[in-house]
């Protein structure tokens, strides 16, 4: 069974302890603009959303690449950037309907989510649950799937 | 079932594997008149750039992943299609039969009528051969005149600075990339190439291209109502056209590009068209057009060979959508960036910083965007165009302060 990252809103308090622990996971500073998991603020409401790639089935990252450098790792079902490939074109990065790919100024390569090879450190930094790293069948997968299908351009099969 | 495709870029390539997926007993020949395996055009830029090697620009990379997939490969050009008789013809003079066919052969670069463009050292850029050719003239310091700053100009100009060449830029437009950028956009990229050591010329006319009589450099550029310029190599990038003229006899509607329905079949039953080289629904507007991008080229092969298979599978039309990369400035530009009648639009404008966000929406939905010096999130412009989300209370927070799209894309997809 493939795991996914599940987000409940309601249980962050804003605290940035997953952007600080994947941007050392991935970047090896603590560093939340280097994080590829963002927490919004919603200043009037006192909310705090979470928000990075939903690793779609069918990924518009993916599909756009023109060298083939965005593949599926066949143990997590995560979508990963090989740098080695990746000429840093940027089309992923408007592509991607979600904005969850990014381009790094700094590498001339894009970043994204990559569930950490299947142990995601931010799901381990979070202290109050509000990022879970759990079967893709479980709550809050299917609320994602749909936030995926409202953007979903890429045509549909009619019966 | 013989499946045949005429073009190995992006949108056959997609093609050749999706139908292999949807039919795995079918018959699938790929037909590319390029020598090469298989490759991108859009990495050429990096390929003159020297961050990568020619490998770099191959769409697989895997040296047996066609003939795993039982998908047979023909290098050679065609000359002509019979669209009733379902054969085409190759250069060799072959002919091959087709149950179903699909023509993605992409566009290929127009110049403009100007004396002396077809002589040695006047180049296009749109091949591997081509990028080979201006890699060998392309040297540090040689003098360079790239004509056209339209977006692709715009990427080559990129590689061009990379290549350390003597670099003029000159386009008849009055800014930088005009079909994507406003006036305000297209002046701060140009500022910006100014100040990064880029001589950029708008509003320039180019009257004759001449061999130069100095031996300072090959070629002469007269201008209009300017001082003459010399060149080592002329590089022409002033627009593309679909690749239609073997087609002409073929019995399929082409008007700009190949005519195709919401199902990319063209007006011949058991004939599709994907990628550059067709005309099809455009995102939005309920026109049909050109949109010569990668990520339509890829949709349109996927959902084409869905539609060969029989699938029937809705084409939801192209978006208009590109980012650019000028030396470090990195601008985007998605849909009816333009307006649309009786919408609204906000901006915000940080001239010093290079910084610009310009937003269009019709009632509270957003159309179309610009943004300049964005790198975060930008793909969401993309989600709340193409997902028609009403953004309701977000609009007038983006009417106040257009740079607050991650909030609303959120706010207005993400909440209860
Ligand atoms: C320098 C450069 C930079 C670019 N940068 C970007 C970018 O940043 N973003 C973006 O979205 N797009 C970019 N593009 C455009 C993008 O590459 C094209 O939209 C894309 O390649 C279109 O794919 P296609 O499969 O429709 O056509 P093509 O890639 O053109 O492939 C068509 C193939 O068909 C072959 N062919 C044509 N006629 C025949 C025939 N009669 N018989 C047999 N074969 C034939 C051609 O030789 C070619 O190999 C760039 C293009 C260039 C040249
Ligand atoms: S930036 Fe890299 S990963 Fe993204 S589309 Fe371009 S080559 Fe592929």
């Amino acid at each position: 069974m493939m795991r996914s990252l599940t987000i409940s809103p309601d249980k962050c308090t804003g605290c940035l302890q997953c952007e600080m622990a994947c941007s050392y996971e991935n970047e090896g500073v603590f560093n939340p603009v280097k994080s590829r998991i963002k927490v919004f603020v919603f200043e009037q409401e006192g909310r705090h959303v979470p928000y990075t790639c939903t690793q779609c089935a069918d990924a518009w990252c993916q599909n756009a690449c023109p060298t083939e450098a965005i593949q599926i790792n066949a143990q997590t079902g995560a979508k990963e950037v090989n740098e080695g490939l990746c000429v840093g074109c940027k089309v992923c990065t408007i592509a991607c309907p979600f904005g969850t790919v990014n381009y790094n100024q700094a590498t001339g390569k894009v970043i994204k989510c990559d569930l950490c090879g299947g142990d995601p450190a931010c799901a381990k930094a979070c202290p109050t649950q509000a990022i879970t790293y759990q079967d893709a069948n479980w709550t809050g997968y299917d609320k994602m799937r749909s936030w995926a299908d409202k953007t979903n351009t890429q045509a549909t099969a009619q019966a | 079932m013989r499946y045949v495709i005429i073009g190995a870029g992006p949108a056959g390539v997609v093609a050749a594997e999706t139908l292999r997926k949807q039919d795995p007993k079918g018959e699938v020949i790929l037909i590319g008149d390029e020598p090469e395996p298989a490759y991108s055009r859009m990495a050429i830029p990096y390929l003159l750039a020297e961050h990568i090697d020619e490998r770099g620009t191959y769409l697989r990379h895997a040296t047996d992943h066609f003939e795993n997939l039982g998908i047979r490969q023909i290098h050679e050009k065609v000359t002509a299609v019979d669209g009733t008789g379902h054969t085409l013809t190759l250069q060799s003079g072959e002919s091959i039969n087709f149950d179903r066919l699909l023509i993605a052969s992409g566009s290929r670069p127009v110049a403009p009528p100007i004396p002396g463009l077809d002589q040695p050292g006047v180049h296009h850029c749109w091949t591997l051969a081509d990028a080979r050719y201006i890699a060998d003239y392309a040297k540090a310091g040689s003098k360079v005149v790239l004509m056209g700053a339209g977006f692709i100009g715009s990427i080559i100009m990129e590689a061009l600075v990379e290549r350390h060449v003597e670099l003029t830029v000159l386009e008849m437009g009055d800014r930088m990339v005009p079909r994507m950028m406003d006036q305000t956009a297209g002046n701060l990229i140009k500022h910006w190439c100014i100040d990064h050591g880029v001589n950029v010329r708008t509003s320039t006319r180019v009257m004759e291209v001449k061999p130069d009589d100095t031996g300072i450099a090959r070629l002469t550029l007269e201008c209009e109502a300017a001082k003459p310029i010399q060149a080592d190599l002329v590089v022409v990038a002033t627009g593309v056209r679909p690749e239609t003229r073997y087609l002409e006899n073929s019995g399929v509607q082409i008007r700009q590009g190949v005519v195709v329905n919401d199902y990319l079949q063209t007006t011949l039953p058991d004939i599709y068209a994907a990628g550059d080289v067709c005309e099809a629904l455009e995102w939005g507007t309920g026109n049909h057009a050109v949109h010569a991008i990668q990520p339509v080229a890829a949709e349109t092969g996927r959902v084409a060979a869905m539609n060969m298979t029989g699938s029937n599978t809705l084409y939801a039309g192209s978006l208009q959508m590109n980012i650019l990369d000028s030396i470090g400035l990195i601008s985007t530009s998605y849909g009816q960036w333009q307006g649309v009648e009786n919408g609204e639009s906000s901006e915000l404008l940080d001239e010093a910083r290079f910084r610009y966000i310009k937003l269009q929406f019709e009632a509270d939905r957003l159309v179309g965007a610009i943004t300049l010096g964005m790198t975060e999130h930008v793909g969401v412009l993309r989600g709340l165009i193409q997902s028609r989300t009403r953004l309701g209370r977000w609009k007038e927070h983006l009417m106040k302060d257009p740079s607050r799209i991650m909030e609303a894309y959120l706010g207005a997809t993400h909440s209860a």
